[in-house]
């Protein structure tokens, strides 16, 4: 494959936190171009932590990465990589800082050199691609967990990522937002990776799904029945049905 | 919790720039606070009750604010007339109150009632967001706002977990006594909160370094003072020197 199209190849990633027991332990992830990836997995296997190894957040123990071609090592590099890739946090408390939606979604355009004319111009596009028009004045903590949801995910897109890193994203969302996050999704233009414990949810949203397990990722093709009420692929994994998609 | 429902009524002072009303609350209480002549604080009074009426504040809320204030001073009260020397003015006990020290009571007595009266009118009627950029404006150093705007925005989120961890306690029994236990429990309780609160910290600074970070922020607004701003800012001016005046000069008397 053309090298070009690989926006991200980690080779062999091993990490551990300080003094616990290793979590990754030798990840081999490759993401190309307009490929859609699930990731599930149990808490606390390390998903999390792939993602924040991915920004730069978290330094592996070893291994390789690259992203958009290029190998990646020095925070120099990991601050060109955070232009390329947004990352949407599991509690969009901790994304949301700005006392003003405008402000937040704004925040990040800014700091790739826009001026406060184009970044307000982008943010006011982002918010209104995201249904979201109207929402520009709102104080972000007094959002509901719903709006708080898609402004996060308005402030990542606003950075014209190519790659999209979603931590469960549907985590406390009723079935209405997530079907509005399911439609916003389908129409991205865009290659992500998600993590979820909603197979229903991902098996809707993605090609391909992975999953980590004993901080190695396991690709499973094949279906394995895992309760007498049900089967599908993935089963032997720990995962969460959420009944509630199954009638959208 | 933080409704700042002082700062959501739509007066002449609210529609203030904040600006103005900063760089008046800080130096009328700066005035103030150092007046020690009742020519000087009476007009401060008529000043300061006057912003409060025009502000339209509800009175009883801010009756309640100045009953938060003097219950702090009423310990004064206790103490200053019998520690400081002078003539007697009547006795408790083996204790003499002076004349000196009820009326140095009085005058800090007045004074916090006159500045509280003046902040609560030009300063909490600025939502906290308003007056964090303002400060900002006025440079004051930008780590002090980020600071304060930072405290502000994430009080409310702890405030949030510690309600949770609260109800946590409460669905499991927990009733508040006078024992080891209650002390142990509370300790556990604020010491989750903490812990937190750091937490949270550094996933904030993370999710900030995801959208490219520097250590810049950028203000979007970029209000200018109006010729009513300026106006009444010169006015207001006027009547805090005036003020000043009554203080260290001998104008009247």
């Amino acid at each position: 494959m053309d090298k070009i199209h690989i926006l991200i190849n980690l080779e062999d990633i091993h990490f551990s936190y300080s003094g616990q027991k290793a979590v990754l332990q030798g990840i081999y992830f490759r993401l190309c171009e307009r490929e859609r990836i699930g990731l599930i997995g149990p808490n606390g296997g390390g998903k999390t932590t792939l993602f924040h190894i991915i920004m730069g957040l978290l330094k592996p123990t070893s291994g390789k990465i690259e992203i958009l071609g290029k190998g990646i090592e020095s925070e120099k590099d990991f601050r060109a990589v955070r232009q390329s890739i947004g990352l949407l946090f599991q509690d969009p408390d901790d994304q949301l800082f700005s006392p003003t939606v405008l402000e937040d979604v704004a925040f990040g355009p800014l700091n790739q050199g826009k001026s406060i004319k184009e970044a307000k111009g982008i943010a006011m596009e982002t918010l209104a691609s995201l249904g979201l028009s109207g929402f520009e004045d709102r104080v972000t903590y007094k959002l509901s967990g719903g709006e708080k949801r898609l402004v996060s995910l308005a402030t990542v897109l606003a950075m014209k990522p190519k790659v999209l890193l979603l931590d469960e994203p549907t985590t406390g969302l009723d079935p209405e937002t997530t079907q509005r996050l399911i439609s916003i999704l389908k129409q991205l233009d865009i290659a992500y990776v998600f993590i979820s414990h909603d197979i229903d949810f991902v098996m809707q949203t993605t090609d391909k799904i992975y999953g980590l397990l004993n901080g190695r990722i396991v690709s499973e093709e094949e279906i394995a029945p895992h309760t007498h009420i049900h089967a599908h692929g993935f089963g032997r994994l720990p995962h969460s049905h959420s009944s509630r998609l199954a009638d959208v | 919790m933080f409704d700042e429902d002082f700062a959501n009524e739509k007066s002449v002072i609210h529609r203030l720039d904040p600006r103005v009303k900063i760089v008046i609350a800080a130096a009328f209480s700066s005035v103030i606070s150092v007046s020690s002549r009742w020519i000087a604080l009476a007009p401060g009074l008529v000043f300061s009750v006057s912003l409060v009426l025009i502000s339209g504040l509800p009175i009883r809320k801010v009756c309640l604010r100045l009953v938060v204030v003097n219950s702090l001073i009423l310990f004064l009260w206790f103490f200053l007339p019998f520690s400081l020397k002078g003539t007697p003015c009547f006795t408790i006990g083996p204790f003499t109150a002076t004349k000196e020290g009820m009326l140095y009571v009085l005058l800090l007595t007045l004074r916090s009632n006159i500045i509280v009266l003046a902040l609560v009118s030009l300063v909490s009627t600025i939502p906290i967001f308003a007056l964090g950029r303002a400060m900002g404006r006025l440079c004051v150093p930008n780590k002090i706002v980020q600071l304060f705007l930072f405290t502000y925005r994430y009080l409310h989120v702890i405030h949030l977990e510690y309600l949770r961890l609260v109800n946590a306690l409460k669905i499991r029994g927990f009733r508040p006594t006078t024992s080891m236990h209650t002390y142990k429990t509370y300790a556990y309780l604020f010491g989750m909160l903490l812990v937190k609160s750091y937490d949270r910290s550094e996933r904030v600074r993370k999710a900030m370094l995801c959208r490219g970070f520097k250590g810049k922020f950028y203000d979007m607004t970029r209000p200018s003072l109006r010729t009513f701003d300026l106006v009444t800012m010169l006015l207001m001016c006027v009547a805090v020197v005036g003020i000043a005046l009554l203080q260290w000069t001998r104008f009247i008397y």
